[in-house]
């Protein structure tokens, strides 16, 4: 079917507000929930599941959170996992404290304190500005893993801090195969995701992007601006958070305050780089390609080896992605700094014209 | 550009007064002891020379700049100094010299923006889209969409801003601050660098705005020509001071004012 608008015409502003207006958007999306929640299940290897599809998913989320603040909201941050870790050691000790406390609610309450803590490392965003408040937010990145480790109570005194994810139990059904899980992440994110597309195409998505363009003109509407950043740095942050929640009960099983370092933080951030900065789908979009480009440029570089005669040194690959992400990353804030999203709306740009180019 | 609007019979008494403000940046004194009134529905301009003070003084009224000393006088409470939320809270709108739009938003999501104080759902509803936020949505853009009419940039409702030419851009920043249904509207030289036909439009906007919805306007402006059609009462400002307050008839015959204009070309 051609990518057409013509012949749907919007009669009323209620049709034209919709989540997707246009009918191939719509029929695109629900095929892609389809195959998501019916054949990725039924055909995905465990390994697909584990390796590839759940971290995938939970990267998207805490793309999604950094993207609410800095792509939506414009305050650079840099804290990405030390919020992540707050989110997922919260939720582990209202787990193992409160006896009989249903998971999601600990997830939510790990979101919960992941965003205070967020609004407390965003104060300084209401006196400072760009490079100043990335490094304002690197603090929050090098103080919180160390909290974690230090205080021995919040790992419930294991060695250096590594927790164990209690199983994830919901009205008695365990999350606790690949499929399962997988699909545990799948309807948390998606739902997640939802609400963000809500929030970005509401009051408060538009009060953060007015702070973003012109923080001046912003006032003067009356838009409160602290509030106003404040907010995007809780909201954010409660995305972090319960990404970071899944990462250690879906994804990994235990983790290590360590774990949540610095590298972790600039990953998301080069997802959405890629992606498209100030895109709920370029979150998608930028955490499918950095998942996937190691797992690409294996199977490239090994079978080209292979079938050149070559025999590469070990650590050829992880040498060539981070050469790959590099020149990516140039690229895209250079020629096309909105993204992949921004790619893919051009190619539909292009398409809903085509075969006429004007 | 045909003076068209009979303004005698609406005009209301004093709305807006400004008594001995003063303003400094350092030791540039960018504004010094200014006092005027505009009154209910009246277009009142105010002009002079470049770095005279014009723009410092739309940015005390609404609370951008805050002088060091002088009132604000607004719809009957005074200020010492306006802060600007409380400013678009009582009702008053205004566009900047320098397009001030929110560059990567559409055209629409910009007029909305504008109406942001007229908004109440919390954060939670937002995040549903269910029941009020819905609604709500709906109800502010059926409002916007008149305005986007009004001021026939129906066409470019959906395009970010940011791609848009400088007039079409200067048109949508009036509507954003239309949007607001503002009381008082403060226009910092909306028809800067615009062409004859935009200008014309611009003016045509401006005087229908004050006569459809009796909004009180002060407008910066450089073309004689556009003030002296459409202003009711003109104030002229030189190195911070007042030199002329009258109608532009008065304004124009005024001898300090035409010394101020000597040798400079508008
Ligand atoms: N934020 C500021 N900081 C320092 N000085 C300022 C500031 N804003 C204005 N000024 C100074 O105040 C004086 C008046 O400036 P203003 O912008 O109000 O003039 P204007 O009449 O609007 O001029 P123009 O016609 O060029 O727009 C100038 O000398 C200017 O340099
Ligand atoms: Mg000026």
């Amino acid at each position: 079917m051609l990518y057409r608008e013509s012949g749907q015409f919007k009669t009323s502003y209620a049709a034209d507000q919709q989540l997707f207006p246009i009918l191939q958007d719509r029929i695109g999306v629900l095929t892609l929930l389809a195959v998501a929640l019916v054949a990725v299940p039924l055909l995905a290897s465990d390994y697909w599941l584990t390796a590839i599809l759940i971290p995938f998913l939970v990267f998207a989320l805490a793309a999604l959170g950094l993207n609410i603040l800095t792509g939506y909201a414009g305050q650079l941050s840099l804290g990405t996992a030390a919020f992540m870790a707050v989110g997922a050691f919260a939720a582990y000790n209202f787990q193992l404290r409160i006896p009989g406390i249903p998971i999601l609610v600990s997830f939510a309450l790990g979101g919960l304190t992941s965003a205070a803590v967020g609004v407390l490392f965003g104060l300084p965003s209401l006196r400072i500005k760009g490079f100043y408040l990335a490094v304002a937010t690197l603090a929050a990145q090098f103080f919180i893993p160390w909290l974690l480790v230090k205080v021995s109570w919040f790992s419930n005194n294991s060695s250096s801090g590594v927790i164990t994810a209690q199983p994830v139990e919901i009205l008695g059904f365990v999350f606790d195969t690949p499929v399962r899980k997988y699909l545990f992440v799948l309807v948390v994110v998606a739902v997640m995701a939802l609400a963000a597309k809500n929030m970005v195409r509401s009051a408060i998505g538009r009060a953060w992007m007015a702070v973003r363009d012109m923080d001046v003109a912003a006032e003067v509407i009356g838009i409160r601006i602290m509030q106003t950043k404040l907010i995007a740095f809780a909201v954010s942050s409660f995305y972090c958070g319960v990404a970071g929640a899944l990462y250690a009960y879906a994804y990994l099983g235990s983790v290590e305050p360590d774990g949540f370092n610095l590298d972790l933080s600039f990953r998301i951030l080069f997802m959405i780089i890629i992606g498209g900065v100030g895109s709920i789908m370029g979150s998608f979009l930028g955490a499918a390609f950095i998942t996937l480009l190691p797992i690409f440029l294996d199977i490239v570089l090994t079978d080209g080896a292979i079938w050149l005669g070559l025999n590469l040194p070990s650590g050829t690959t992880s040498m060539a992605q981070l050469v790959v992400f590099g020149a990516l990353i140039i690229f895209f804030l250079i020629v096309e700094p909105l993204g992949l999203a921004r790619l893919w709306q051009i190619a539909k740009e292009k398409l809903r014209l085509w075969p006429f180019p004007h | 550009m045909e003076h068209e609007h009979n303004t005698g019979r609406r005009i209301g008494g004093t709305f807006l007064s400004v008594e001995n403000i003063s303003l400094a940046f350092g030791g540039v004194k960018a504004l010094t002891d200014i006092s005027f009134d505009v009154r209910e529905h009246e277009i009142r301009a105010i002009i002079g020379p470049n770095g005279a003070g014009k723009s410092s003084m739309l940015n005390c009224i609404n609370g951008v700049y805050r002088p060091q000393q002088g009132t604000i006088r607004f719809d009957g409470q005074a200020f010492q100094q306006m802060d600007p939320h409380k400013a678009a809270s009582m009702g008053i709108a205004r566009t900047f010299q320098n397009i001030a739009l929110f560059k990567g938003m559409s055209v629409l999501d910009n007029m909305m923006t504008g109406r942001s104080l007229k908004m109440h759902t919390n954060l939670f509803l937002q995040a549903l889209y269910v029941g009020p936020n819905r609604r709500e949505e709906l109800e502010h853009r059926q409002k916007v969409e008149h305005i986007i009419d009004f001021l026939q940039i129906e066409s470019v409702r959906k395009t970010p801003v940011g791609r848009l030419p400088y007039g079409v851009q200067k048109r949508v920043e009036l509507g954003r601050a239309l949007a607001a249904e503002p009381r008082l509207l403060l226009l910092d030289e909306p028809m800067a660098g615009m062409n004859i036909e935009e200008k014309q439009d611009m003016c045509r906007f401006i005087l229908d705005v004050n006569d459809e919805f009796g909004t009180t306007i002060v407008l910066i402006e450089h073309d004689m020509g556009v003030v002296m059609d459409v202003s009711d009462r003109v104030v002229v400002l030189d190195y911070g001071k007042k030199i002329g307050d009258g109608t532009p008839a008065e304004v124009r015959a005024n001898q300090a004012v035409i010394d101020a204009y000597l040798g400079v070309a508008h």
